[in-house]
């Protein structure tokens, strides 16, 4: 802070959301330790300035933007603190990524239990949002790896949490508005390969999708489902099948080399011969409902034929991290942005669900441009997303002339998710309003939010934009 | 502000734009800031008449049936109190789109007059103030690498006239002041649109009368325009810009011995 009790403007910098649809001015901050974010705390309490926490910055949404305010960056507190390679616990601060973490731990043969589609996050950013993988059914959140970790509040007090604390299940998937995760400890999962066991198939129906990530839910380790947007009637849906396993002792004859972080690239070209660092740039050429079409219809008949019944073994990296096989490739999408809406819906009402809003999307002349489709399961986190059921997760390109008629369209697609008994993301939601939170978390999770909120920061010091639009009083009587 | 400000929040597909308007309680001030919130901005009104502020505020947050508008009371002569004041308003506000810097004044001047306490107030509120506003504003945009700057300078900036001296001058020293931010932040994305106003029939030009005068309403609704189209410079009405090219190409032997 500057002697004249103001801000310093040499700390203002514009961010974004990583849809780069949104972007907030805001006071910047990196501090490199706890002492620090405590500073921090105190002086936005006398400046009665507000603040929130920044990670990578890979929330699709406002979770890691505070306009007008004071960001906390915490890339800089990016130690891990501790490793025990018999056990598999880690121990790391707030600031060290999902890269790091994988890179630090495979060559003992570990890998982190539960990572995004994306090895980029914080696991600050990943806790807050409670993040899950592919591998959701089988093993929950990422909040479910987790031995223990250590809170500082903004009143400066400090806080170890274990599973057995009510607030473990709080902080963690709170976005960060009730206080500071400053250390983690991690359970990692043995692996005894650095490779998976990967069957990639096509299935010709949404109902079809949906059957069959529900058979391999039990039987693999990992499912996902890529769904063709742009379809209608009978093929509707449709789509392909990726599940992998993890390889059993002795499947691997040269587990030492596959383990090696070495080993674990993702390709540098796309299909043979693209560049991929060039692809954002020649994404645009395809952006449009057309192109999309043609991209959809091509990858699909390549996955029915040639690619069907496919066995092959990818390294943990290469089927992990799926969107950064192309860099900046949410650039691809133009000025507008990126929205990303992910939805996920209960089993029994999921095939109806989907359906509408696939039909509904596409009959606007808004299809999306990316449709993946997962199976989760339920778990005791206060601002869970989970269902035991099905997300379908719909990626948008917002341009100038079609943000009324999209807002149009999310908010009829929200309507039909919360008709099917469905849930949102903090993670990936930038539209809901307070009224549609409170409907999808149920009033007594709010409240009891709000009671946490009001006792653990008196002074609502902790506010993201995420918080101001999803939690604020008045935002509740409008829909 | 005493009361918290609750603006709509942004999403990626809705976001209101919200714009400073310095000098807002009267006259193209606050036509501008009617204006703007019939267009569905967001205003921070700042200007010293808390009473005349106070009413304008609760005019537009009534017409809009939602919260647009607040205000700010301050002096444009308390330079110091800018940084601060402009802290609270983006506290306030979130985002900043425009910054309007309309505060002007034009005492009565006769023709033989040299009254310094007058030409000093001029100098103040036209020069210094505005200088005080827009280098914060100019520091805040340059980093956002966006936004607008609007400053409402004079038809009587292009020449220096025999009716008041003072005025010429610091309109003039304002106008130019425009143009050398335009030139420095064109570069980071950032627009200065220059207005040039002929005569208003505001309170301001009550006393001093004059031919083809406007009202503010007119003025503020081209200002309005121009900030959409991010213009550079405008004449308002258009016809001042045929003028001033004359005026402005008057030599001075002519022009001395004119009156006008």
């Amino acid at each position: 802070m500057s002697s004249n009790g103001l801000l310093p403007l040499d700390r203002l910098a514009r961010l974004e959301n990583f849809g780069h649809s949104l972007g907030a001015p805001a006071f910047v901050y990196r501090p490199t330790n706890v002492e620090q974010v405590a500073e921090l705390f105190q002086a936005a309490r006398k400046q009665d300035a507000r603040l929130t926490f920044r990670g990578a910055g890979r929330s699709y949404g406002d979770a890691a933007l505070n306009a007008g305010g004071i960001v906390v960056d915490l890339q800089r507190m990016n130690r891990i603190l501790a490793w025990d390679p018999q056990t598999g616990r880690i121990t790391a601060e707030p600031g060290v990524t999902i890269e790091q973490l994988w890179k630090y731990v495979l060559a003992d043969g570990w890998w982190p239990a539960v990572v995004p589609g994306t090895m980029f996050p914080t696991l600050g950013g990943c806790l807050g949002a409670n993040i899950h993988g592919k591998n959701n059914w089988q093993v929950g959140t990422i909040g479910e790896q987790v031995l223990a970790y250590s809170v500082l509040l903004p009143g400066g007090e400090a806080m170890d949490l274990t599973p057995e604390d009510d607030l473990f299940y709080a902080f963690i998937s709170s976005m960060g508005m009730l206080g500071m995760i400053t250390r983690v400890t991690l359970q990692m999962k043995r692996v005894h390969s650095g490779e998976l066991a990967v069957h990639a198939w096509a299935e010709p129906s949404l109902q079809a999708m949906l059957e069959a990530t529900d058979r391999s839910k039990d039987e693999n380790d990992y499912v996902v489902g890529w769904i063709d947007t742009t379809r209608r009637g009978e093929g509707l849906g449709r789509g392909q099948m990726h599940t992998a396993d993890y390889l059993p002792a002795g499947a691997d004859p040269a587990p030492r080399r596959t383990l090696q972080v070495e080993y674990q690239v993702l390709p540098d070209t796309m299909f043979g011969l693209l560049p991929k660092s060039l692809i954002h740039k020649i994404m645009p050429l395809a952006m449009h409902n057309p192109g999309v079409w043609a991209v959809n219809s091509a990858k699909y008949l390549a996955s029915s034929t040639l690619g069907n019944h496919k066995r092959y073994r990818q390294t943990h990296v290469a089927f992990n991290f799926l969107l950064d096989y192309v860099p900046d490739w949410e650039r691809g999408y133009g000025r507008g942005g990126l929205l990303q809406y992910q939805c996920f819906v209960p089993k029994e009402t999921a095939g109806g669900a989907f359906k509408d809003v696939l039909q509904l999307s596409r009959s606007v002349g808004l299809p999306a441009y990316l449709g993946v489709l997962k199976r989760h399961r339920p778990d005791r986190f206060l601002l869970s997303h989970a269902v035991d059921g099905f997300s379908l997760a719909l990626d948008y390109r917002v341009t100038a002339r079609n943000k009324s008629r999209l807002e149009m369209l999310i908010s009829e697609l929200d309507s039909l998710v919360l008709d099917a008994g469905g849930r949102f993301y903090f993670a990936k939601d930038s539209t809901l309003s307070a009224a549609r939170v409170r409907d999808f978390l149920g009033e007594p999770v709010v409240d009891r939010f709000r009671q946490l909120k009001a006792k653990l920061d008196p002074q609502g010091l902790l506010e993201s934009d995420l918080y101001r639009r999803c939690f604020s009083e008045n935002g509740e009587t409008d829909g | 502000m005493s009361e918290t400000l609750d603006l709509p929040p942004d999403t990626p597909l809705r976001q209101s734009k919200r714009a400073v308007i310095v000098g807002a309680s009267s006259g193209v001030g606050a036509a501008l800031a009617r204006e703007l919130g019939r267009r569905g901005w967001a205003v921070a009104l700042v200007a010293r008449r808390e009473q005349e502020l106070d009413a304008l505020c609760r005019e537009i947050n009534a017409a809009a049936g939602e919260t647009r508008a607040a205000r700010y009371v301050h002096d444009v002569t308390d330079y110091g109190a800018v940084p601060g004041l402009f802290q609270e308003i983006l506290g306030d506000f979130k985002r900043i789109d425009s910054l309007a810097y309309v505060a002007g004044v034009m005492p009565n001047v006769v023709f033989s007059e040299y009254d310094f306490g007058k030409d000093q107030k001029m100098v103040e509120v036209h020069v210094l103030g505005a200088m005080a506003w827009l280098g914060q504003a100019a520091i805040f945009f340059e980093r956002m690498r966006s936004g607008q700057i609007v400053g409402v300078s004079s038809v009587a900036a292009d020449r220096g006239r025999v009716k008041n001296p003072g005025y010429n001058a610091s309109k003039a020293a304002f106008d130019t002041y425009l143009e050398a931010l335009r030139n420095r932040l064109t570069r980071s994305g950032v627009n200065v649109l220059t207005v040039r106003p002929g005569p208003i029939r505001t309170a301001m030009t009550e006393e001093s009368g004059g031919l083809m005068m406007v009202p503010p309403e007119k003025v503020a609704a081209d200002i309005a325009r121009a900030m959409r189209r991010r213009r550079q410079v405008l004449y308002t009405p258009r016809r001042w810009w045929a003028i001033m090219l004359v005026v402005r190409n008057l030599p001075s032997f002519v022009f001395r011995r004119l009156n006008f």
